[in-house]
């Protein structure tokens, strides 16, 4: 018995898939997440937004008359007053509409289906006798869902930006604190706060995965997920519960309005950080240990 | 030594057992074992394991107790360095409907780590080829039949060359015409000394092409070995064509033909155990003056082979 897995081993090495093929596997699942209409129709929606609040915005101020007219400076970070002086302010209103809902959904949609759309299809037996590798093959679902997260957030910025320099002026931006810094370095806030809200999905994108491990059905896991959402943002609203909502992933989500600050305040968006470092940590273990061993009957 | 373990069976297993979480016992101590270079037939009802006994083989159901070793390395643990050297189909094709039939080849190629993606395209190309499906190759898979979503997944099993095949009712699906292309391939591969292991419900299908088989039933192998022999397990029976039926029937009991029938004008019997001269039943005949228009022995064929064996018709379930 030992002389042959010797033997196993030895020509494992001498294959040696590495990082290449690690790498072909990663760009076929990005590929195939990219050309699902499903994928696109998110992006879509998602692009709509910031869109519609910019029209919204435009039209309800084409009188002269100011936004809602509350929306006291960091009294939440709305930034909807900002954005008729600054363009730019668009980004972050729609990061901040899109953060509790449609970004997280889009996230539980792609994560959710990873595992379990291809068992549902029967993909997945045929990916497993190719032989791709559970683990590898997890690593890649995981891989390209973060990605997703990164393009969703990054479709909802652009489209942000867009229509905000078409509707309004771009300028100096006044930060939180009050104090000004010139538009190149709210661009650069900008481009930081995208990816603070991308990372902030990183937790729930771990959860989708493992809760897609469970089941043979993408449309199960998909609701789970997003049911696991909603179900966690409002436990996060009942003060009652205050002892969990540190520990609960939307928690900090909104704390990217912190890097609006002048000095940056950096507490709240690093507790965020660390949160969704375990979530993935967590979430991603139990996935592996789930997907590694199960029989795969679908 | 272990060389020759290796050449010799490219499918093993030993007391493989699988015992569901429910209880149910799906496949119970087997001991397959398939040679090098054969076509092998898998038979058995529905619900008798087979599919069980190929996800173990393919590393996608873990076993209870037992082992597997595919091309001499035990399965599941080698899998990463066999797998490559098998093609598969199991349970019918699976595909991406959004994608195009080269597109889904691509897909399963670029999750086999042992397949160069320099050569990609070609090998696609042949595998497409190979299968009769180049002309449809860019038309999306959801618009596929069955019979061309069967040949797909033929065609995915096809892209590298294999050591071995596993094939899960590769005919399903297919006209008549597609079926004898199928077995006509299944002897080329055959040919170029891949072994093919090669499940199925149509038992003429198996007979046609297969050298060796083996049959299962509720979860036990019942037999297995050279397609010749398992028939031959089954004796062939009399078949005499004659107007005079009462006398011919007469004539062969006395000569020990046992479970005689008679139908219109054809007396059928089985061969009485022994040395028996069917030349010499038919001289007796004559000599009682039956008209014999014709007068043979059937082959016994590897359905009643398997009638014998299970005791039951092919599709109950076990």
């Amino acid at each position: 018995m030992s002389r042959a897995e010797t033997t196993v081993r030895r020509e494992d090495g001498a294959r040696g898939p590495g990082a290449l093929w690690t790498l072909g596997l990663l760009r076929s699942e990005l590929t195939l997440t990219f050309r699902r209409w499903r994928t696109l129709a998110l992006l879509a929606v998602l692009a709509a937004v910031p869109v519609l609040i910019g029209i919204a915005v435009k039209i309800e101020t084409s009188d002269g008359s100011p936004v809602g007219g509350g929306g006291a400076e960091g009294g939440g970070p709305a930034f909807l007053t900002q954005i008729t002086n600054n363009g730019l302010f668009l980004v972050f209103a729609a990061l901040a509409a899109t953060l509790p809902v449609f970004l997280p959904m889009a996230v539980g949609v792609v994560a959710g289906d990873a595992v379990a759309g291809e068992a549902n299809a029967g993909t997945l037996r045929y990916l497993l006798v190719a032989p791709a590798g559970r683990t590898r093959l997890l690593f890649a679902k995981y891989a390209s869902t973060l990605v997703f997260c990164l393009v969703a957030t990054l479709v909802v910025a652009v489209s942000a930006l867009a229509t905000g320099a078409l509707l309004f002026p771009l300028g100096e931006v006044t930060t939180i604190s009050g104090t000004r810094i010139g538009f190149g370095e709210g661009l650069l806030r900008a481009v930081l706060i995208a990816a603070v809200v991308a990372a902030s999905l990183i937790g729930l994108a771990a959860i989708g995965l493992f809760v897609s491990t469970l089941t043979h059905s993408g449309v199960a896991a998909m609701a789970t997920t997003v049911g696991l959402l909603i179900t966690v943002q409002i436990l996060d609203t009942i003060p009652q519960l205050s002892v969990i909502h540190p520990y609960l992933f939307p928690h900090y989500w909104l704390s990217f309005a912190d890097l609006l600050r002048q000095p940056v305040y950096w507490d709240e968006v690093l507790d965020n950080l660390t949160l969704q470092a375990v979530y993935a940590a967590v979430f991603g273990s139990a996935a592996w240990a789930r997907f590694t061993t199960k029989d795969i009957t679908a | 030594m272990d060389r020759d373990a290796v050449s010799a069976a490219v499918i093993e297993t030993r007391g493989l057992t699988k015992r569901f979480r429910g209880g149910q016992l799906a496949v119970d101590s087997l001991d397959l074992s398939v040679p090098a270079g054969s076509v092998f037939g898998f038979l058995g009802p529905n619900g008798s394991g087979k599919t069980t006994t190929i996800r173990m083989l393919m590393g996608l159901i873990a076993p209870t107790s037992g082992t597997a070793a595919l091309l001499g390395h035990p399965v599941p643990r080698a899998a990463r360095s066999v797998l490559p050297q098998v093609g598969a189909l199991i349970e019918g094709p699976a595909l991406y409907g959004f994608l195009s039939g080269r597109d889904n080849l691509i897909r399963y190629d670029s999750a086999d780590p042992a397949a160069d993606p320099r050569t990609r395209r070609a090998r696609v190309a042949a595998a497409l080829d190979r299968v009769g499906l180049t002309a449809a190759g860019g038309k999306k898979a959801k618009a596929y039949s069955l019979g061309m979503k069967q040949r797909l997944g033929l065609a995915s099993a096809l892209l590298q060359p294999r050591r071995l095949l596993v094939l899960d009712e590769p005919t399903n699906g297919l006209d008549p015409q597609g079926m004898r292309e199928i077995r006509s391939l299944v002897r080329e591969l055959a040919a170029d000394g891949t072994t093919v292991f090669l499940s199925s419900h149509l038992l003429d299908e198996i007979e046609q092409v297969c050298t060796h088989a083996a049959v299962m039933s509720r979860g036990r192998l019942v037999v297995q070995g050279p397609v010749t022999e398992l028939a031959a397990g089954a004796r062939g029976r009399l078949v005499v064509t004659t107007p005079d039926t009462a006398q011919a029937a007469r004539v062969l009991k006395e000569h020990g033909v046992a479970d005689l029938t008679v139908a219109r004008e054809r007396v059928t019997g089985e061969l009485p155990p022994g040395d028996v001269e069917p030349a010499d039943l038919n001289a007796a005949l004559v000599r009682a003056d039956v008209r014999v228009r014709s007068f043979g022995v059937e082959r016994a064929s590897l359905e009643d082979a398997f009638v014998a064996l299970t005791g039951e018709g092919f599709d109950v379930a076990g």
